[in-house]
């Protein structure tokens, strides 16, 4: 029951703050709106017994992108020496694809067969989780830091002091 | 509680993230979009993988927490660019490529 109460509430918290993000007119509230629904997410893994996960979502998306989207906007909000407003286009259009995008997935879930009870989970998911990516995910994993690597040189570059 | 909750929770937090990149007008406000439909693929794969007790999903789902944030830092620094190139982060202004 507790489950349920704590289930609805951050979807209520996850769907009010997405609608949020997109229809806000300031860019800046979009961004905080953006933080809340990344932190609703965090408690979403919570609720599924990923508490590394959570940590990371907190970590990376939270506190990074926001970081990253807020610097972002102060650069060209400067640059422009106006405030960045931002306005929606054909609204009718995209709501309309979008509902029927999700009248379509909610059909299909609706006709699958999907687990009713979570399996019992009796091992450390953190440890099971380091285990796996240091032995049998250990390629990807490298990989991984080279494309991180990869993209944040690339991104210093893009954004280097014109000369 | 079954699995499909979580699957409706997520399948609406894609589509309104789908919404968002389909009429903003703004580069930064298309790329908050993309962060939300990201998200709800997150939370997806975090379900799938507890429901199947497959802790292989977790694992997919830390790396793609870190592409994703590769992805925006990398957009970001793009947008930057576009702007000093053309002085403007609407899509609409941005039509370079147009033949």
């Amino acid at each position: 029951m507790t489950e349920q109460i704590t289930f609805a509430a951050l979807a209520i918290i996850l769907v009010g703050s997405a609608l949020a993000v997109v229809l806000s007119k300031n860019l800046f509230h979009a961004v905080l709106w953006l933080a809340l629904a990344l932190t609703g997410t965090a408690g979403v893994f919570l609720l599924l017994d990923a508490e590394f996960l959570a940590a990371v979502q907190l970590l990376l998306y939270a506190g990074g992108i926001i970081t990253i989207v807020v610097f972002a906007i102060v650069v060209t909000e400067r640059l422009i020496g106006e405030r960045l407003t931002q306005t929606n286009m054909r609204i009718g259009g995209g709501a309309l694809i979008s509902l029927v995008l999700l009248g379509f997935i909610v059909n299909v879930l609706r006709k699958s067969p999907l687990p009713a009870a979570r399996p019992e989970m009796s091992v450390d998911l953190t440890r099971v989780l380091g285990e796996l990516v240091l032995t049998r995910y250990v390629l990807p994993f490298e990989l991984l830091a080279v494309l991180m690597l990869a993209g944040m040189l690339g991104a210093i570059y893009f954004a280097r002091p014109e000369d | 509680m079954g699995l499909e909750p979580y699957l409706f929770l997520s399948a609406t937090v894609f589509c309104i993230g789908l919404f968002g990149v389909m009429t903003r007008r703004n580069t930064i406000g298309i790329l908050l979009g993309i962060e939300l439909m990201m998200n709800a693929v997150n939370i997806n794969l975090v379900a799938f993988a507890r429901y199947t007790a497959m802790a292989a999903g977790f694992v997919f789902t830390v790396f793609t927490i870190c592409i994703t944030v590769t992805e925006a830092a990398l957009g970001l620094a793009i947008v930057i660019l576009l702007f000093r190139v053309r002085r403007t982060v609407m899509a609409d202004h941005l039509d370079l490529l147009k033949g």
